[in-house]
């Protein structure tokens, strides 16, 4: 079988029952690391990632070290038991990948050039695996580095678009992710309206193109209300 | 809204129009707009838009007074940790006042490994190199006692306004207490759990209104 | 350099003379290596890499028996520019060659399926490696151009008993479409085509869109460590697909 081939749409329904712009559950945790500067824990359905940030801390060796800005490093990687055959807990090319384009999609939130020599660590280990693993992740990121306190520009939301047949689909599961014809990784600042993320496969014409990335700005503008509400909430003491 | 509570804003948060005030702590513009940074308790006077973060590692900042641990000494003056991603350097000038013959003499005499010193931050040089000092009024080595480390941001509550929320403890406690301004506080003292518990209360609810009578019932309690 | 880079920006002026839309010239070689079931050499400007393939018989994943296996790898050698060291693949070279797998496989352009010895046993396996000789930017493109020549020459060894005799061939590699990948650099509020090396250092985002023949996009990648805007977007798919068309009129 292979994209395109497997049947995802019957009748308007996905596979799991969602409709096409539909999101699935969406579930967040914060503090789940105390030893942790800020960490959180994010769910779309089934995929479950966890996200701690480090730092910002002396940076080793010392030749690392940029005068000017921190830098910030990210690592991606899945449990040997988040997907259905056993994965080596090496890093593998994708693994490699994806830390690269998590990285870059929260640097541009990030005022590294207030705390120069130093670095910000964000660890990602995705505990469950049921598609759109990277776009869970960096919204578990956004929020362990506004609660590690790292002076950021905005909240980083994302998530993942895709292609049915004909449909056009939000928050792509598994299956989805492996058999649909196109699939898209965004994120973006929504308070500021600007992209840092972008990566589709698949095959679009212009005009499907805009209208994926319409579906995953209005989705990202709604992952930063539930990101702020969990953030708020934390704060609102009862008593 | 809850009457307990602070405001608080989040990073990306728009506060107000910069209109000619000063861009303080934690606070970002963009067309003279002014946002925060981080998670904190936004602070707008007449003069100064800034943001108290209620999260974050220790900037240090020239003429605040920190806690630090001696970890390393050299020829001519100690390494020391002030909880923060930068190391200072105590240069031994700003630390003995006699003269010393460093051919001659071992300065770990005067200040050794994991001792703790109450100092001043002298210098911050724009590439985050940071010099320390021993001259000055408070400065003293920290003899005995333990560390507790909190938030830095924090810090200002566990002191209170003018020192009422320090006094507080010490008071009701009768213990020794020096908070650094890098949020690692001293305590010694008999009765130091309990100043200890206060203080990690603190640093739990800082955010909150009324803290200073919760954590009066707090000492209160179960003498 | 770099603020040369942008002073001449401001005059909307690049370094090298060109307008901004404009890319490097192209020079583009065919079986360079008489070795590989096919080759090329792909320069742009100064920039310069060879794509090479070889096949192998190899067992087709479980999850398509009777397709062929396509793998791509690229390798900066350390000769091709200081900042390049030896050791195995960093993030930068996995990207890249992950980005140009991705646009040779959704763009459907190689017909996997014809490239089947014996269902669910043997099928062929492409293997297009790319080595990077010279770094003068825009690596992406180059590569990506150097995979495709290289795979539209790529010839199918021949077999006898189920053994590869080397040097006969049976047949061309089945390769339908073009796909092209066009690199956008933005650098403040200009958007370049092709960066060279000195305007990558400053470039603040890029976007690398593949387009195939018809006018469809089949993957696209952000690079860069700084946001871009919604209408940018919009003007980088427009111009990427403008391209691709006067460069695919290089690829025989």
């Amino acid at each position: 079988m292979k994209r395109g081939e497997v049947k995802l749409i019957t009748d308007g329904k996905r596979i799991d029952g969602r409709k096409p712009e539909e999101m699935r559950n969406v579930e967040i945790k914060l503090d789940v690391i105390s030893r942790s500067d800020g960490s959180a824990e994010v769910a779309f359905g089934k995929t479950r990632v966890l996200a701690s940030v480090y730092g910002p801390r002396a940076l080793f060796p010392k030749y690392l070290q940029e005068h000017e800005t921190g830098i910030l490093r990210c690592r991606y990687s899945m449990a040997p038991f988040s997907v259905d055959e056993r994965k080596s807990p090496a890093p593998d090319r994708r693994s490699i990948e994806l830390s690269k384009v998590i990285r870059l999609a929260l640097e541009p939130a990030i005022f590294l050039e207030d705390f120069p020599k130093t670095v910000v660590d964000v660890y990602l280990e995705v505990i469950e695996a049921d598609g759109s693993t990277r776009v869970t992740g960096i919204n578990a990121s956004s929020l362990a580095l506004a609660l590690a306190g790292i002076p950021m520009r905005d909240l980083v939301c994302a998530c993942s678009v895709g292609k049915i047949n004909d449909t056009l689909i939000l928050d792509l599961n598994g299956r989805e992710d492996n058999y649909s014809e196109v699939d898209m990784a965004f994120a973006m600042m929504p308070g500021k309206g600007k992209i840092t993320l972008l990566q589709m496969d698949g095959l679009v014409t212009k005009e499907e193109l805009k209208k994926l990335i319409e579906i995953a700005k209005s989705t990202c503008e709604k992952i930063y209300e539930m990101q702020k509400n969990a953030l708020r909430e934390k704060y609102r003491v009862s008593e | 809204m809850n009457e307990k509570e602070r405001p608080i804003v989040l990073p990306g948060e728009f506060l107000c129009e910069r209109e000619g005030k000063r861009i303080g702590d934690n606070v970002y513009e963009e067309n003279g707009k002014v946002f925060s940074k981080v998670i904190g308790i936004p602070k707008i006077t007449e003069s100064e838009i800034s943001v108290i973060a209620l999260s974050g590692k220790y900037m240090p900042k020239v003429g605040d007074r920190v806690i630090g641990t001696i970890i390393g000494v050299e020829v001519a003056g100690w390494f020391v940790d002030i909880n923060s991603p930068y190391v200072a350097f105590l240069p031994l000038g700003e630390a003995v006042e006699e003269f010393v013959d460093t051919s001659r003499v071992d300065i770990s005499k005067y200040y050794d490994v994991n001792e703790v010193i109450f100092c001043r931050i002298l210098k911050v040089a724009k590439n985050k190199i940071i010099q320390v000092t021993m001259h000055d009024l408070h400065a003293k080595k920290l003899v005995g006692g333990v560390l507790v480390k909190i938030t830095p941001s924090k810090v200002p509550r566990v002191i209170g306004k003018g020192g009422s929320m320090i006094n507080l403890i010490k008071n009701k406690t009768n213990c020794e207490l020096l908070v650094g301004q890098n949020g690692v506080i001293w305590v010694k003292g008999k009765d130091k759990s309990k100043a200890i518990e206060a203080i990690l209360l603190i640093e739990k609810e800082s955010h909150i209104i009324g803290l200073t009578e919760k954590v009066e019932k707090m000492l209160s309690e179960e003498k | 350099m770099d603020s040369y880079v942008l002073e001449l920006l401001e005059k909307g002026k690049r370094i090298d003379g060109r307008r901004l839309d404009e890319f490097r010239k192209i020079e583009i070689r065919e079986n360079v290596v008489e070795k590989a079931e096919g080759s090329a050499s792909v320069k742009i400007g100064e920039t310069h890499v060879i794509a090479g393939v070889k096949a192998e018989i190899a067992q087709p994943f479980p999850d398509s028996p009777d397709e062929g296996i396509l793998i791509v790898n690229a390798e900066f050698t350390p000769l091709a520019s200081p900042e390049f060291e030896p050791g195995p693949p960093g993030e930068d070279e996995i990207e890249l060659a992950r980005v140009v797998d991705r646009g040779i496989r959704e763009s459907k352009c190689i017909e996997l399926e014809k490239l089947c010895i014996q269902p669910g046993e043997k099928v062929w396996c492409i293997f297009v490696d790319i080595s990077v000789l010279n770094h003068q930017g825009n690596l992406l493109d180059a590569s990506a151009l150097a995979s495709l020549v290289a795979l539209r020459n790529t010839r199918i060894p021949k077999l006898e008993d189920g053994k590869i005799i080397r040097g006969e061939y049976q047949g061309k590699l089945p390769v339908i479409f073009k796909p092209i990948n066009v690199s956008i650099a933005k650098i403040r509020e200009n958007l370049l085509v092709d960066p060279n090396f000195e305007e990558e250092k400053v470039t603040e985002a890029k976007i690398s869109v593949a387009v195939r023949d018809d006018d469809k996009i089949c993957a696209i990648q952000k690079q860069g460590s700084k946001e871009i805007l919604f209408e940018e977007i919009d003007k980088i798919i427009d111009l990427a697909v403008e391209k691709s068309k006067e460069i695919r009129k290089l690829v025989k």
